[in-house]
Formats: structure tokens, sequence, C-alpha cells
């Protein structure tokens, strides 16, 4: 099996004749294959014993000022709780961020990947590279590794000259252009109030408020999410984090605790 | 070279237990020196803390051959890094060198699950926790290995440190005096040792602050 390892090739070797010395150090990285006949059932074993962090809420939209992005911060193993500080919402560059969803290394090594590829490209080419290129430079290195067991549900969003941008993609190939994603286990939730509230016109502070109750019923109905709601805001100037909020407080102000009214109290009763 | 068979199976797991807490000036990191394989116990005195970096300090368990390949390829990385730049790698920078090395082995990972400990470069304690494959957080405090199930709700229970996701940002790192973290790294290996079969018979704590490097031991149940 040949991989396409020229997404992690530096461009030039950093200084001259010191490569030999090195070797299988400092040459061009590339992924190591186990020696199997059944790679797939290997695959299989291998990813059951290092058990991926999964389950996930994530969603952004596109509204009159920009793009929100909002996300949960657990990660699971089956019913244990490995983290409640995942960072899930990932700052590619200052004005593009990435979502995680499914394997967290696989998201968090391709998105550190995309944010190189598109410096370079910054570099290469005197202006910031657009959402859909950026978003198409991940799509096509995740459909070359496509059938090996990547698992990746993610969102690009971001600004470039032709205003906000948002682009699902994912590792079965998956690329979708859209105005409104959530994805992960506690999508359905996240949508269900996330369809119920949404205009274009909404203001920064009512999309954030969305966002961020969106994220909040998602972790209230789904087992997997949990932990603090992240909400970012990517407009013209660049993305800025608006708000985290642990979803344990979050939850009295969408369930405020009212003191119930008390029909008779409990009085002294004289002896007679 | 031919394929293996479909039974082949490269992987073992040695046990053990990894801790690392992250204070305002220090940083301390700790597991066992038990390794054992099923209900075998290898050996009683093996260490699971492999010094990287002058500021870089990183426990591991799992499986011990993937973590002796990988704290040779850490350290072999490190040497070059130092004829290159003429300095230390700071914990950072070994915290992302190490999740890089973890991924490039994606589809035929290290079975080993570490924690990084260091301070960084301001002098402030961190601890960088991973998966097997590479990814990896900044947080105030981490439990790896067999008996991290049985510490990591300890520690959150006696630390409270606040989520580093949180807006407005707060501190998390723990509030813990020195003296005071390695107490509750004591006591946390103490009580992990009673329930979990393969942690145990010692344990060994790194102690790094301005002043330098420190090890400790403290004698653990060896039944």
């Amino acid at each position: 099996m040949k991989l396409d390892t020229s997404g992690l090739q530096t461009t030039a070797p950093m200084f001259g004749p010191r490569m030999e010395a090195l070797e299988g150090f400092a040459a061009a990285p590339s992924f190591e294959i186990p020696n199997s006949s059944d790679f797939d059932g290997f695959q299989k074993d291998a990813i059951q014993m290092v058990k991926p962090a999964k389950g996930t809420t994530t969603l952004a939209f596109i509204f009159k000022e920009g793009v929100m992005v909002a996300a949960d911060s657990r990660a699971s193993m089956g019913g244990y709780i490995s983290s409640q500080s995942v960072k899930k919402i990932i700052e590619i560059n200052p004005y593009m961020l990435g979502t995680m969803a499914g394997g967290a290394a696989d998201c968090q090594f391709w998105h550190r990947n995309l944010g190189v590829k598109c410096r370079r490209h910054e570099l290469a080419n005197k202006r910031r590279i657009s959402v859909a290129g950026a978003s198409k430079l991940l799509a096509n290195i995740l459909y070359s590794y496509r059938g090996m067991g990547l698992s990746v549900g993610t969102m690009i969003a971001g600004w470039d000259e032709t205003g906000p941008g948002l682009y699902y993609v994912d590792s079965e190939g998956g690329r979708l252009k859209g105005t409104r994603f959530s994805v992960g286990s506690g999508s359905p939730y996240a949508y269900g109030v996330l369809d119920n509230g949404y205009r274009y016109d909404l203001s920064v502070e009512e999309a954030a408020e969305l966002a961020r109750r969106a994220i909040y019923h998602a972790t209230f109905r789904d087992g997997a999410s949990g932990g603090v709601a992240s909400v970012y805001y990517v407009g013209p100037n660049g993305w800025k984090k608006l708000s985290g909020d642990d979803v344990g407080e979050l939850h009295y102000n969408y369930y405020p605790v009212t003191p119930t009214t008390v029909d008779q109290e409990m009085t002294e009763v004289t002896a007679a | 070279m031919t394929k293996q068979q479909a039974n082949w199976s490269p992987y073992d797991n040695n046990g053990g237990s990894c801790v690392a807490i992250a204070g305002a000036d220090y940083c301390v990191i700790a597991a066992d020196t038990r390794l054992s394989t099923g209900y075998n116990i290898l050996t009683r005195d093996y260490s699971k803390i492999c010094k990287l970096a002058d500021k870089a300090v990183m426990a591991s368990s799992g499986f011990q051959a993937d973590v002796k390949a990988l704290q040779k390829v850490l350290s072999a990385r490190h040497l070059t890094y130092q004829h290159q730049h003429n300095k230390q790698m700071s914990c950072p920078a070994m915290a992302q060198l190490l999740s890089n090395t973890l991924y490039f082995k994606r589809f035929f990972p290290y079975y080993a699950f570490n924690v990084l400990g260091g301070l960084d470069s301001e002098g402030k304690g961190c601890v960088f926790t991973y998966d097997a494959v590479g990814s990896y957080e900044r947080v105030g405090y981490s439990a790896q290995g067999s008996g991290s199930t049985l510490i990591t709700p300890f520690l959150d229970n006696q630390l409270k440190s606040p989520s580093p996701l949180l807006l407005p940002a707060q501190d998390s790192s723990t509030p813990l005096s020195e003296a005071e973290a390695i107490d509750l790294v004591k006591t946390v290996f103490a009580s992990a040792t009673e329930r979990d079969i393969y942690t145990g018979d010692k344990l060994e704590i790194v102690v790094l602050n301005a002043d330098g490097l420190r090890r400790e031991y403290m004698d653990l149940r060896k039944d």
C-alpha cells in the first residue's frame, strides 16, 4: 500500500549536508504500516486498544454579522469520562476555525497540518487562503486516506475575501458548503434548538446566545456531551472567543430555581 | 518480507500508573515502578519516568517495549535539536514533538499512555496529557495508565482546578504548595495500590522547580 505523505513534507532541507547522520529522524516523515496480511483487522484491534475519545456536540452557522461556532468539551471512552476540558474548536489561524468531532488525534493533527498549509499559501501568494480552498485542502487529504480508519467530522469556518465561509468536511471524503451545520452525537438536539431559533439577521449577541443554548440543550440530553460550552465568533477582523461556560452552571440560567410559594406555614400549636 | 498471520498480536499491557501536577512555580511528576504482564509481576523496580530535557519530564505506562522505543526517539530528536539550536527544548515544544511522534505511528500506534510535565518559558508548571495516537491538551493535573480511573476522580475532588476553556479565563494550575502536591501524590498512589493490581511496589516522584530537578521515592504495598 502506498500512502500519500506529500502533505507532510517540508519544502527545503534546513541546512546543507547533514541529512545522512540523521537518517530516520530528519527525513520527511511517513506513516508506518503494520506488516500484517489483515490490515483492517489490525486497525480494528489497535483502535480498540487505544480507545479514541468519542461523543461530541459541535455547531456552526452563518448569519448577517459572520459565523458563530460553538462546541462542548467532553471526551468519553465508553461510560468513562476521560476529559472534561477538550479544546474542540481548533484555532487554525486568526481568521479560521475548525471543529473537532470523531478521533481527537486525527482532528488535532490534520488541523495543525492545515494551519501550516494555510500559512505557506499566505507566504507564496501574499494573501490569505479562502475558506473554500482551505477546506478543500483538508478534504483532499482525508479522501486520500479513505478506508484507512481515520475518523474526522469537522466544520471549517472563517472569513475570507468573499465574506463568511462555512464548510463541513468528513473522513469519508465529504465536503459540503452550507450556512448551518451541527456534528456529533449531540447534533440532533443541537439542530432542534438551532433550527428553531435561527434567523439570518441575528445580532452577534443573539447568535452567541442561540449557539450557547443549542450546545447546552445537547449536553442536557446527550450523555456523551458535556463540560464547558465554548462560543467563538468569526467576523471581518478574525475570530474572537465570546464565552466559555460550565454547562453545570448554565443549567441555572435556563432552569432558574424559583422559590416555591408556601401555601400554609407550620405553626406552633399551643398546648391545650 | 512475508506478511504476518491474522493472529499476530504485537502488543502487551505492562500496566502502571502515572500522575503529574502543575503548580504556580513547580511541577510534580510521579509513577509507580511495578512492571507486570497479566497476573505476573516482571519486576518491582522499573522506572517509568524519563527526563527528556532540562524542563520536560515524561511518565509513560502501557507497553514497555513501545514506551522504550518512544523514549529513544524523543531523546534522539532532542539531541539533534540541541545541536541545531544550541539550547534545551522547552516543555511546550517537547509536548508538540511528542504529539507528532505519536501521530506518525497512527496506523501502528505506540501502545503508550503518557503525561508530560515540566516548566514553561515563564517558569510556571505545565502538564500535557496524551492519548496513544497523539491528541494532547494542557491541563493543571492528569493521571494516566491502569490506575487512572481510580486516581482522576480523586484528584478532581481534591483540586477542582478551573477548566482552561472558561471565559473569563482562570488559572488552571493547582493552588497547592509544592509540599502539599507531593503529599497528595503519595496518598493518591497509596490509595490506587489498594485497588489496582498493576500499581504498587514503589513510587518514584520527580519534582521540577527553579532550583532544578529532584527525585523522591516512597514504598508502596508489594502484594
